[in-house]
Formats: C-alpha cells, sequence, structure tokens
C-alpha cells in the first residue's frame, strides 16, 4: 500500500474527482460508500411521522432538534435486506443540495480513505441503483465498496424528495 | 491600512436615505401649505440635508446635486422667505421620487436619469426665484424704505382654543416679521399658574409694532385664518407717515405669496387631516423613539424565534416527564418548571413581539396613494388613519399590502362617487376613506370604509346570473355581497385605468386566506361599503385542534374548525352508494375519512362510532372523520417543504411536547380535493 500522502497526490494529479474519505455502510450483503462531507451526523432510528402520499420508501418526518426531516429507507429503495426496526437500526443524516435528509441503512461500518489506483469505473449494470448514480468502485483488499454520488442520487427523481422532481 | 473603504458603509447610507425619504413624503403629504408647521417643514428639510450630505460623502453627485437645489427651496421654506403653495408641495413629492430614483440608480450602479433631473431642478429653482424672489426682496426693499417712517400697531390676543383649529401663531408672527421690521412684546397677563394650565389652551397675547410700509388689508390678510378667534386691532404706528396707500407697487410684490395659500382647499385632491389632528407635541415623541431602536437583520430574529419554539418544545417535554413524578417528594423540581413554564412563555412572547411591526408600515403609504388616485379621478377624498399603532407579525404585514392597496383602489374608483354625483345625494363634497386597524383576541382587524354608494344588491345578482353564479334574489345581504368575491367578477359599468377589470377581488380574498385570515363586506345603498379584514397576528404560531387517526396525530387550524360531534346513524347517508354524506341539520355535508384521504393504514370505522370534524373553507364545509379528538394546542408553524416537498392536504408541520413531528392539515386544498372528488 502506498502512503497517505503518496496517495492524495495521485489522486489530485488524476482526473477521478472523487473526494479522498468516504463513509461506509451496509445495505444486505453490500458495502456502499459516500463522501464523507455529505455525512452530517450518524443517530439511531426513532420516531417517524409517516407523510401522506409518499412512497413506501420514504418513512416520513423526524424532528432533528427542531428541523423537519424527511427519512428514506435505503433498504427498501434498493430492495436489500430486511426492512426491520429496532433499537441497532441507524440512520445517516446528510446534507445534500442545501438539504438535510436522513437515510435508514443496515449499520454503518466505518470511515475510509480511498486512493485513486483503488478505484475502479463504475460496470454498465441497470436495476434499482442506475449507474448514473454510482461513482465508481472502490476495492480495499478483498471488499467491495459501491461508491454512490449521494448528492445526485437524493435529488434525483425517483427519491421523489424534491418538488420539482414530483410534477410529473 | 490605506484610507477607508466607504463602500461598507452605502449600504446603511441607502437604508437610512430611502427611511428618511419615506419621512419626508409623509411630513409632505400631512403638510398644509396653507399652515405649515415649522416641525414638519424642518423635518422634511432635515432629510433632504442628510441625503444630500450622505451623498456628498460618498461621491453619488447626481444625487448631491439634485438634492441640493431641493434643500436650497426647504431651506427658504425654512426660513420664511417662501410661501409654500399646493404645487409646490406637488413638485416637491416628485422631487422625493426622484430622489428615490437617483438613488437607486446609484445603489445599483446604473446610469440616473440626468435629464429628468436637471428638468425638475430647473423647476424647484424657478419656484424659489418666482414671484415669491420677488417677494422676498421687494419686501425688505420696502421695508428699509419706510423703516423710519411708516408702520403699523398690531394688536393679537387670539382667545384660548386658537390651538385647537390648528392654527400656529408663531407661524403668523414669523410672516409679519417676513414684512418688515418688527417690535414684539408679548402680553402674558392671561398665563395661569402651571398647575392650572392647559397646554392646548393659547394664554399670550402680542402687541407687534411693524414697522413696513404695506397696505393694513397686507397685514389683516396673514391674520385671515384666526379672525374669528382673536381680537385684532391694527392701527397706524404713532410716528405719523406717509399714508401707507401712497405706496402701492411695493405691497403689490410682496402679496402673491398669501393668496396661493387660501387656494389650496379648492384644489382639487383634500389629504391633510393628519397635519390638523397631530398635537405639536407628538413628532417630537416619534423622533424619540427612532433613536431608542436598533437596526437588527431579520435573519437574526427568526433564528431567535426559532431557538425559542425549540425551547418552548423542549419545556413541554420536561413537563411531560415531570408529570409522572410523585408531587410530594418532588415539589421543588416541579416548581422550579411551572417557573420555567410561565418565564418561556413570557420569553416566547418578548421574542414574538420583536418580530411585530405597526400597521402603519402599510398605512404610509395610503395618503400618497389616495392623493395621488383621488387626483387622477377627479374626486375629493379625505383619507383617515385609525390606529397606526397596532402591531402584526412582520410576514403577515408584507402580505397585507397588496390586497389592501386593492381595496383602497377599489373605494376610491367605485366606492366614492364624484364630486357632482355627492352633491346630488346631498352628501359632503369630499368623500371620506377610513382605514382602521384594532385588536380582537388573538387576531387584528383591518377595516377600509368609504362613505361612497355602497354596494347595489340587485346589480350584483344580475351580474351573477350572466355570469352563471348560483344567485338566488332571496339571499341574504351578505351572501349577495360575497359575489363579490368570484374570480372576474366586477360590477363597474366601465373598466377604468385604477380599476375595474374583475381581476382582483378573488385574489384579495385568496391572498388573505392564504394567511389564515377572513374577508366580510358589509354595505349600505347610498351610505357606503365596510370592507372587514381578519387576520391571525403572525404566522409563526397556530391555535390548533390536535385529532388523532390510530397512532398518527394531527392538527387542524382552530381557526377551520367550525364544529365537532359524534354522528347518529340516521344522519350518514350515502349517494350513488359510493359517496358518504353527513347531514347537519339542514345541510348535506360531504364526509371524508382522514384515513382515507392520507392512505393510513388501519381499520376504518363506523363513522358513529368516530368523530367527525366540520371543517370550513372558501365557503365551503366538509365533514371530515377522524378516530378522537386530543385537545387543543398553539402550535409552532415549522415547514416541511424546507427539506421535503409540499404535501397534498398538508400545509406544514409542528413539533408536538413528546418531540414527535405532527402533520397541519391544509384545510383549503382538502375541501378542494375533495370537491374534486365530489365532481369526478
Amino acid at each position: 500500500m502506498s502512503t497517505v500522502a503518496e496517495s492524495r497526490e495521485k489522486q489530485s494529479a488524476a482526473v477521478v474527482d472523487a473526494p479522498a474519505e468516504f463513509l461506509t455502510f451496509r445495505l444486505g450483503d453490500e458495502e456502499y460508500g459516500v463522501d464523507i462531507l455529505k455525512v452530517q451526523e450518524i443517530r439511531g432510528y426513532d420516531s417517524v411521522t409517516r407523510i401522506p402520499d409518499a412512497p413506501d420508501f420514504i418513512k416520513g418526518v423526524i424532528n432533528l432538534r427542531g428541523t423537519i426531516v424527511p427519512v428514506v429507507d435505503m433498504r427498501i429503495k434498493f430492495r436489500l435486506g430486511k426492512a426491520e426496526y429496532n433499537e441497532f437500526t441507524v440512520m445517516i443524516i446528510l446534507n445534500v443540495s442545501g438539504r438535510v435528509v436522513g437515510m435508514v441503512v443496515d449499520s454503518v461500518s466505518d470511515v475510509m480513505q480511498l486512493g485513486s489506483e483503488q478505484l475502479r469505473p463504475p460496470p454498465d449494470i441497470a436495476g434499482a441503483v442506475s449507474s448514473k448514480f454510482i461513482t465508481g468502485i472502490g476495492t480495499l483488499e478483498d471488499r467491495m465498496l459501491i461508491l454512490v454520488d449521494i448528492e445526485k442520487l437524493m435529488s434525483s427523481q425517483d427519491m421523489a424528495l424534491i418538488e420539482s422532481a414530483t410534477v410529473q | 491600512m490605506s484610507g477607508i473603504d466607504l463602500k461598507r458603509f452605502h449600504r446603511t447610507f441607502f437604508e437610512e436615505s430611502f427611511e428618511g425619504l419615506d419621512a419626508m413624503e409623509a411630513a409632505l403629504l400631512r403638510l398644509d401649505p396653507a399652515a405649515a408647521d415649522a416641525e414638519t417643514i424642518n423635518s422634511i428639510f432635515r432629510a433632504a440635508h442628510s441625503i444630500k450630505g450622505g451623498a456628498g460623502t460618498f461621491g453619488f453627485t447626481d444625487v448631491a446635486r439634485f438634492t441640493h437645489v431641493l434643500e436650497t427651496l426647504l431651506d427658504a421654506v425654512r426660513a420664511g422667505k417662501h410661501q409654500l403653495t399646493v404645487e409646490d408641495v406637488d413638485c416637491l413629492l416628485r422631487s422625493s421620487d426622484m430622489v428615490r430614483g437617483l438613488l437607486k440608480a446609484a445603489q445599483d450602479e446604473t446610469p440616473a436619469d440626468n435629464v429628468s433631473a436637471d428638468a425638475l431642478a430647473a423647476e424647484l429653482s424657478q419656484r424659489l426665484a418666482g414671484p415669491q424672489a420677488a417677494a422676498s426682496v421687494a419686501a425688505p426693499a420696502a421695508a428699509s424704505a419706510a423703516a423710519s417712517s411708516a408702520g403699523w400697531q398690531v394688536l393679537f390676543e387670539p382667545k384660548p382654543e386658537l390651538f385647537l383649529s390648528g392654527n400656529d401663531p408663531l407661524r403668523i408672527l414669523r410672516e409679519l416679521q417676513s414684512l418688515g421690521d418688527c417690535e414684539v412684546r408679548c402680553r402674558e397677563t392671561q398665563l395661569p399658574t402651571l398647575a392650572e394650565a392647559d397646554a392646548e389652551r393659547c394664554y399670550l397675547a402680542w402687541e407687534l409694532s411693524v414697522r413696513a410700509a404695506v397696505k393694513r388689508e397686507r397685514i389683516a390678510e396673514l391674520f385671515a385664518w384666526v379672525d374669528e378667534e382673536c381680537r385684532l386691532e391694527i392701527t397706524p404706528l404713532a410716528a405719523a407717515a406717509p399714508a401707507p396707500e401712497a405706496k402701492p407697487a411695493a405691497p403689490a410684490a410682496a402679496a402673491p405669496a398669501a393668496p396661493a395659500a387660501p387656494a389650496a382647499p379648492a384644489a382639487g385632491t383634500n389629504v391633510t387631516p393628519m397635519a390638523v389632528a397631530r398635537k405639536p407635541g407628538e413628532g417630537a415623541d416619534a423622533k424619540s423613539d427612532a433613536a431608542a431602536s436598533i437596526r437588527v437583520a431579520t435573519g437574526k430574529i427568526d433564528a431567535m424565534i426559532n431557538l425559542v419554539g425549540e425551547l418552548v418544545i423542549t419545556q413541554a417535554m420536561l413537563q411531560q416527564l415531570a408529570n409522572r413524578l410523585d408531587p410530594v417528594h418532588n415539589e421543588a423540581l416541579l416548581q422550579g418548571l411551572s417557573l420555567l413554564d410561565r418565564n418561556t412563555r413570557m420569553l416566547q412572547e418578548a421574542v414574538m413581539s420583536t418580530r411585530m411591526l405597526q400597521v402603519d408600515a402599510v398605512f404610509s403609504r395610503f395618503p400618497r396613494l389616495v392623493r395621488d388616485l383621488a387626483g387622477k379621478l377627479g374626486k375629493q377624498v379625505r383619507l383617515q388613519l385609525i390606529g397606526e399603532n397596532t402591531e402584526l407579525d412582520k410576514t403577515v404585514i408584507e402580505k397585507i399590502s397588496d390586497p389592501l392597496t386593492h381595496l383602497v383602489r377599489n373605494s376610491l374608483d367605485h366606492g366614492l362617487e364624484s364630486t357632482e354625483e355627492r352633491l346630488a345625494a346631498g352628501k359632503d363634497s369630499t368623500g371620506q376613506l377610513t382605514l382602521r386597524a384594532a385588536h380582537q383576541g388573538g387576531h387584528i382587524l383591518i377595516e377600509v370604509i368609504d362613505d361612497g354608494r355602497g354596494l347595489n344588491r340587485q346589480r350584483i345578482l344580475a351580474k351573477a346570473a350572466e355570469r352563471g353564479l348560483p344567485a338566488d334574489p332571496n339571499m341574504s345581504d351578505a351572501d349577495v355581497f360575497q359575489l363579490i368575491f368570484a374570480p372576474g367578477f366586477s360590477t363597474a359599468a366601465e373598466v377604468t385605468e385604477v380599476s375595474g377589470r374583475g381581476v382582483g377581488m378573488d385574489v384579495v380574498k385568496r391572498n388573505i386566506q392564504a394567511l389564515g385570515g377572513s374577508v366580510e363586506l358589509s354595505s349600505e345603498q347610498g351610505r357606503g361599503t365596510t370592507v372587514l379584514i381578519r387576520l391571525p397576528l403572525t404566522l409563526a404560531i397556530l391555535d390548533g385542534m390536535s385529532v388523532a387517526i390510530g397512532d398518527e396525530v394531527y392538527i387542524i387550524p382552530l381557526s377551520a374548525v367550525i364544529e365537532s360531534m359524534q354522528p347518529h346513524e340516521n344522519q350518514v347517508k350515502t349517494i350513488a352508494g359510493q359517496s358518504t354524506v353527513l347531514r347537519v341539520r339542514n345541510d348535506y355535508l360531504p364526509l371524508v375519512d382522514l384515513r382515507d384521504l392520507f392512505g393510513l393504514s388501519g381499520e376504518r370505522r363506523n363513522p358513529c362510532e368516530a368523530i367527525v370534524v366540520i371543517i370550513e373553507a372558501e365557503g365551503r364545509k366538509v365533514a371530515l372523520q377522524i378516530d378522537e379528538l386530543v385537545g387543543q394546542q398553539q402550535v409552532v408553524i415549522k415547514s416541511l417543504d424546507r427539506n421535503y416537498r409540499r404535501v397534498r392536504g398538508v400545509s406544514g408541520a409542528t413539533i408536538l411536547g413528546d418531540g414527535r413531528v405532527s402533520l397541519i392539515l391544509d384545510v383549503a386544498a382538502i375541501v378542494r380535493l375533495f370537491g374534486q372528488a365530489m365532481a369526478a
């Protein structure tokens, strides 16, 4: 493994504009990573108020210190894992495009630093997550991280989180 | 540090200048040219002066050059060298618009309209130099010529009530002085002791010797406005001199200013009641108020309001926890909590009040608007503002201004008759328009009252029939008047430049309803119309009724709730086997289960085992079925679409005492939604 300094240098030279640090989380058997700078905090899943007319993966809204924040369950959205809610269920609070969104995942793993040599372009796949939201694949020994452009994903039409996305 | 960057002061300069202009405009509007009081003139002068000074400092030469001319004229007025006329006031008003335009141009760094500015500046100087210039030059000349030889002895003894008619003896004295050398002796023999003195009564009398070669009439003329309220003796000065009548040339030159002034009431508009009504002391009070305030960014206040909202919620949470405690063992803690409760509420009220503005912020634009419009329509209108000090939330003020403007325009255009019509109907030729604001409970009432022709019931009904609106000759007056708020409705026989295009009243109503308010109309034919607007004091807090469906708690704005009830079996009927209606007294209301509407899980209940809340919006009622009533509470409104999007049937969210989020129902949307569903 190259040193951190080296990897940083290489990264800035590379065309890949992926940031250096990722927060990784699990959905079913898969491991995902999002830009750490988009993450505001991690907290437990607590009482969510349901919203009428919302798709099933939007669980509702919570009170985050006085702000009303919508919560999406990625397990339902990506159809991965079982959507169970107990005291171990965690939520990643994201700050994307000036909005605050809560994202329910199976578990949060750790924060990782990836050098450009560890990044691979995304394969062409079709499925619940369109490849346009995947910026790349990170490899770390035998682990595979799916790197998601969370900003693009959360503002996209299929998340139905933003006004313009719902007017069809 | 090389020099000071003046740019960072620009914003303050512009803000202050615009404020100064507002003050100047307001002062100009309440200025009665015939009896201009010194304080008003001074405040106008000060505004112009500080704008000129600032503009000079910051290098806005266009502004500075123009305001200099303006200031020169005002200075002459202030010094009593120039007598204001109605035309002057118009010109000054246009000048204040011009300064505003120039300042805007400077602010946006766009080229200023120098051509019009120069034209107006030329007009200003011309006004200054016009006949009055001759007067101010001629009078001293005449005076010096005759100073030693001729003059008048004047005894001026006003009745105590002089002030009540709005006259200021000082102004007369000052004017006398402008005629020539004046020797003034004040007689204070009538002056009571301080304890007995009434500030609104005049106890003084004056003996004056005017050493000026003018006609007796010229002096008498100055007292023309007060001659019924004083004892006036004008005798020739002892030093018998050539008869003043022998010098007709000088008086003729000195005269023109005064005759222009009495012409004021005849000249079209007449919007000066406030000047008369105001007591001399008030101007000074307003000034000291201004000094005791500070400028705070609204963002800071909003942040404070949010934090206090949080505090209230936290407090409620603590209270809930404390309810479980044993009151005997935890007496001290519970006492502390109840104290906290009281302090929190007081803090909340205090913080909310920082956002409160006087309704004057909107009202103040109307004197100008009414003056301009009345001029355009050729009507005589007297505007009266009552309760300008009533306070309400800044956001409400911002949003009420357009609907109010619309209503005022309507009243002027359609409500008030032309002078001839008024005289024919045996009314005062000047129409009366009143804007009144007052608090009532948690609401503010704003009334727009005119004494015009009133609403024509027959014409509204005819028009409604023409438009295919549901109209019935037996409808109550209130219902008939409500038809005016239907989209596209206008009874004006012709479309004018001011209003009458049929857009508007529906928009007015919609805007006011969007604020959680309501509009009512009352009218008597031939006597006038009153529009009553009822608004919540603030948009940040709402009186709500909390209702439960399963585990979910929803808030219904209390203002929309008519009643709640548990229906009897024989009250629930179906139409075509699908739509359910509820018979309440003699009305059949659509019955909607909130569970269906919001697609909530859980078993549907029989309406007879549930609770029904009857809600009303936009004149339509709907019976909403819920599981149970939880209670009534004030809730802090939070935006749902800040992080999410708008949701059908939901106007916002709030946080309950236990920290959970609860959605606030959008009653208007539900009523509309269900109306559509029924129609489909």
